[in-house]
């Protein structure tokens, strides 16, 4: 299993990674390599199993429907990049 | 004093053999004098740390405390420690100083231990040889130009030099069992849910474990004894209550019903280590222990499995650092996009941006099926293997590794090559179940970690299988020659 | 070309939980920016999901309340997408198993006809935080207040087939969920949106048309000028010959008309899988029929039994039970006044007149329904009249005090005495005899017309006053001679 250029760009935009050309190419070639690793698993016949997606099988616990968390705001904005008025600023945002 | 036990330094600070604080100062100044060379920290906290251990001479005055006050151990730096930096060995990361405290430091706080510092690890906690950190590799104290393994490399390194008497680590595939193998230490992956993960940044959330890394199975139950437990903040937390993990160190193991995976024993083995592991087992049968030979057939696909679900969760839990609310942002972005895309690419090293490129693929529309909803289902075939294997045995052992500890930049040009060494450790996480790594021997002087993996909640049992064996041995008690005499 | 349009529609519905989906922040409107957050909503490294009660409660309520299969096992999926107001860089939501499963809405229309529109599911969300586009150094703000806020977001099947009927629905799903209680429906405040996916085909055709999705439309009004401009759009675009894009779309109140919204453009993948921190929801066959025994009373069954009970027409049950504080505002008026019609037309007319007038929503009426039902009861003792009662209750309204005070202060007593009236009808008789002449004269037909003007006579002789029930016989009466 291998992947082209373009997959990789297109994987790294959904993925939100700036990759150089000279990024691009190595990455296609390592993709490629984990992805022939993981094809293996296509021989493996699972008709009829179950997907495990949490070890021990448990089931969601509820929460009270109680607020239990005071405003701790300045102590979040703290770690901000860049803040104003109490908002976490970002460059335009354009619907 | 260095070398000494938790138990031991309990004592001696409840006698007023000696202070925390002066404890403390202790291992600062081995930190001071080693760690250069090994760079098992990014951060040490020296004043905070002796604050906590003045707090906790206090305590000790007063007759009050656990057997952790007033103890120095240090935690792996994905754990969120409030005030104090935690990076993730990321750049990411590297101006983050959280608001909030992870259950487990806040546990291990609460029972009075002193956290000199946060130690080293892969980022994010992806890799298996500590080169993978922003704040370079860790080096192997056994030997300098070995790596410690990964991720946990800080922590195993840390303890295995006498920086600290215990760490804590976490272990997704491999990462607490791993390094400790590699550097002669004692380690526990305690069962999923067994230890909260609550503040505890996220590389894979199904698979992620918090645990103890000590000298000995004893210390690692003393950790254990504040680390584990249902904790309301995590939903995938379990709720039947923690084991007395102290209790049943001293159970005598006869009639121990032991399962040797021949799949463990296979192609790929170094020989020398599977001499060590079967010399391991001789010991346990002189114990009083019976040995079978057990098949766990599904294990070769647990690195498929695994490297397709583990980067899959990744690459959603990364998701969130985006430049926006914390963690790095490049500088100038022209838009949004762009900001996204340069911050993110910036603030992840290679492995981190190959793992969730990975993941994102694997979960992509038109994959979905092919790789993530097909490693879910070889994943119940592996977590099959052991539950069918466990009713045969109570405990199953193995190797951790199927080699010592490999050269630094040895193996980082095919990490396909490092991947494939995992393949002792992944299944357990898959499975879900505990599983530890104890000094057994060495093989061209570096340390051997024998493998042992049991059932869900069975962290008490795999505690006194462990302790028993290092009450018959020595190999958990082997100094570093770097260190030695210090 | 006659075209059919095709509208489903999706309900983004805020459920009125005290905290958050998956964390003990409070919820509420309008509080100072980035307050109501935790580690949760923000999205922290380390930070961990937990299920609030009462949002599963509410979403298994309204399972019920649309007839639909409740989801016994559903599981919370994270929908990956990257945008500044999502700081986890993914929505938690559920795609396979959602909560709530197919169900269905008989919808009534204006013209009394009814329609059933299929529900395809609802399930729980978290909601999104705010982007602010007010100039900060050129820079949005971003305000995580909302999220993680609870929703309920109800799909419908694509089944409308007018504006009309989407508003209806929409109106109705708004009717349920405030009855129920698990939504203010605040819809200025955000806390019903809609998504509007509309297509158009050639009457006739089986296949759907190419969609857009106009998205977060917040008033009743909204939906339905959003429908009718977007149907105009597509009909000129295929009338032209040209084709639809499927797109997302932003409607534009204030210039009437749709517009693309290009930030959406980008073709999404949205990578859904099963959050990994957090487990299956499943419930006990137990936990869902309790639900449904303290189900409270639906507005469907409600308006069947103002007719069962109350003798009330389907049109006037159907308006009353619209909405449950009309509801309840009835059920207290007609307590008092027992005359389930006299109170149905005054609620739906006198006082919804004023309340419109006003913009007033019937729960913050200046007129309790206690003292609307004592006003009644004067009309049906006769002790005022329908016109003074009007008069009265306008007092009222304008806080002058109750009924009985009205009209005790002001003198508004009818006069019942027949003696009063017979002398009062004879000083009409004789001030106008030549009427009365001319009365006596007529054939029957003529003399029905006529007897208007001897009333009118003796109501203004008495100032309204004059009971008009005893005024005619009488009248009649002496005017045989």
């Amino acid at each position: 299993m291998s992947i082209d250029k373009q997959d990789v760009q297109k994987i790294a935009h959904l993925a939100r990674l700036a990759l150089t050309e000279a990024d691009a190419d190595q990455y296609q070639h390592s993709l490629s390599s984990v992805l022939s690793l993981v094809e293996q698993m296509q021989s493996v016949d699972t008709d009829g199993i179950e997907p495990l997606s949490n070890p021990l099988e448990m089931t969601q616990r509820l929460r009270e429907d109680i607020v239990t968390e005071e405003n701790r705001r300045d102590a979040f904005l703290a770690n901000a990049p860049q803040t104003e008025a109490g908002l976490f600023l970002v460059p335009k945002v354009i619907d | 004093m260095f070398e000494q036990s938790i138990s031991t330094l309990a004592q001696k600070l409840r006698d007023k053999d000696i202070s925390s604080v002066e404890l403390t100062r202790l291992f600062l100044a081995r930190i001071a004098k080693f760690d250069p060379q090994l760079n098992s920290f990014i951060t040490v906290s020296e004043k905070h740390a002796l604050e906590q251990a003045a707090a906790a001479d206090v305590l000790l005055q007063n007759g009050k405390g656990t057997s952790l006050t007033g103890i120095p151990v240090a935690h792996k730096d994905l754990f969120c420690t409030e005030g104090t930096l935690t990076t993730c060995g990321s750049k990411m990361l590297h101006n983050f100083i959280p608001p909030y405290e992870s259950t487990v430091t806040s546990r291990i706080q609460q029972a009075g231990a002193v956290m000199l510092g946060k130690t080293n690890m892969d980022e994010f906690a992806m890799g298996s040889s500590n080169e993978n950190s922003f704040y370079g590799a860790v080096k192997n104290p056994w030997n300098l130009d070995m790596v410690p393994g990964g991720s946990s490399g800080g922590s195993a390194a840390a303890v295995s030099a006498g920086l600290v008497v215990a760490a804590t680590g976490t272990d997704t595939g491999g990462s607490i069992r791993q390094p400790a193998s590699f550097c002669g230490i004692t380690g526990l992956k305690p069962t999923y849910g067994r230890v909260s993960r609550f503040g505890m940044i996220a590389y894979a959330s199904s698979l992620d474990q918090g645990g103890p890394m000590a000298k000995s199975a004893e210390d690692c139950a003393h950790l254990m004894q504040a680390m584990a437990g249902f904790d309301e903040k995590d939903s995938t937390s379990a709720e039947n209550p923690a084991d007395d993990y102290l209790a049943s160190l001293n159970a005598p193991l006869t009639g121990l019903k032991i399962g040797l995976p021949k799949e463990y024993f296979g192609e790929g083995l170094d020989s020398k280590v599977a001499d060590i592991i079967m010399a391991a087992v001789k010991e346990f049968e002189k114990l009083g222990a019976t040995v079978k030979e057990i098949s766990l057939p599904n294990l070769q696909l647990s690195i498929p499995s695994y490297y397709v679900i583990a980067p899959s969760e990744a690459s959603s839990n990364l998701s969130r650092f985006d430049g926006v609310r914390f963690g790095h942002r490049c500088d100038d972005p022209r838009d949004l996009l762009d900001m996204y895309m340069r911050s993110r690419a910036e603030g992840f090293g290679a492995e981190v941006q190959k793992r969730i490129m990975v993941g994102t693929y694997a979960l992509s529309e038109g994959y979905y099926d092919a790789y993530y909803l097909k490693a879910q289902k070889i994943r119940r075939l592996i977590k099959q293997d052991f539950v069918k294997a466990l009713e045969e045995v109570d405990v199953i052992m193995g190797p951790v590794a199927p080699t010592t500890a490999f050269g630094l930049g040895s193996k980082t040009s095919d990490p396909v090559a490092m991947y494939l060494e995992d393949i002792y450790t992944l299944s357990v996480n898959l499975a879900g179940i505990p599983a530890m790594s104890i000094p057994a021997g060495f093989a061209d002087n570096m340390p051997v970690g024998l493998q042992i993996m049991g059932n869900y909640f069975a962290e008490a049992k795999l505690l006194n299988v462990a302790h028993q064996y290092q009450q018959h041995t020595d190999w958990h008690l082997q100094t570093p020659t770097m260190v030695k005499g210090a | 070309m006659n075209w059919e349009v095709v509208i489903g529609l999706e309900i983004h519905t805020q459920l009125s939980t005290k905290s958050k989906l998956f964390s003990g922040a409070a919820v509420g409107f309008g509080a100072e920016p980035n307050t109501q957050t935790t580690l949760v909503d923000l999205g922290m490294p380390g930070a961990l999901p937990v299920f609030n009660k009462e949002a599963l409660r509410m979403a298994v309520m309204f399972g019920h309340a649309i007839n639909a299969e409740i989801g016994m096992s559903s599981v919370f999926a994270r929908k990956n997408y990257f945008y500044p107001d999502l700081p986890k860089g993914y929505q938690t939501s559920q795609m396979d198993h959602p909560i709530v499963g197919k169900g269905f809405l008989d919808v009534m229309l204006e013209d009394g006809t009814t329609s059933r529109v299929g529900i395809t599911r609802a399930h729980l969300e978290e909601d999104a935080g705010k982007s602010l586009h007010e100039d900060f150094q050129g820079m949005t703000g971003i305000d995580l207040n909302r999220s993680s806020t609870p929703l309920l977001e109800i799909v419908s099947e694509p089944d409308i087939r007018s504006a009309k009927e989407a508003v209806a629905y929409v109106k109705m799903i708004h009717s349920i969920v405030t009855y129920l209680g698990i939504c203010d429906g605040n819809m200025a405040e955000g806390s019903m949106r809609c998504d509007i996916n509309l297509s158009l085909r050639p009457k006739g055709q089986q296949e759907y048309g190419t969609r857009t999705e106009i998205k977060n439309v917040n008033s009743f009004r909204f939906i339905e000028k959003a429908i009718y401009t977007e149907i105009e759009r597509q009909a000129d675009i295929l009338e032209d010959g040209g084709r639809i894009i499927q797109e997302t779309r932003l409607y534009d109140p204030e210039k009437n008309e749709t517009r693309s919204m290009r930030s959406k453009e980008d073709a999404n993948d949205y990578r859904y899988f099963p959050c990994p921190d957090l487990l299956p929801v499943v419930l006990t066959q137990e936990y869902v029929d309790n639900i449904k025994a303290t189900l409270p009373e639906l507005p469907s069954q409600k308006a069947a039994r103002f007719q069962s009970e109350h003798a009330l027409s389907e049109y006037d049950a159907n308006v009353l039970s619209s909405s449950r504080a009309m509801a309840d505002y009835f059920e207290v008026a007609n307590g008092v006044v027992k005359d389930p019609k006299l109170a149905a037309n005054w609620v739906m007319g006198e006082l919804s007149k004023l309340l419109n007038q006003e913009q007033l929503d019937i729960a913050n009426s200046p007129v309790n329904a206690q003292a609307f039902g004592e006003l009644l009861i004067r009309i049906k003792d006769n002790t005022i009249n329908g016109k003074t009662a009007k008069d009265v209750f306008q007092a009222m309204w304008n806080g002058e005090g109750s009924a009985d005070a009205i009209i005790e202060a002001k003198g508004l007593k009818q006069v019942t005495d027949t003696g009063a009236i017979e002398a009062m009808i004879q000083t009409i008789l004789d001030a106008n005899a030549a009427q009365v002449e001319q009365y006596r004269a007529a054939d029957e037909d003529k003399q029905k017309k006529m007897i208007g003007f001897f009333v009118g006579q003796v109501m203004k002789a008495s100032q309204g006053k004059a009971n008009p029930g005893l005024v005619n016989p009488i009248l009649a009466k002496m005017l045989k001679g």
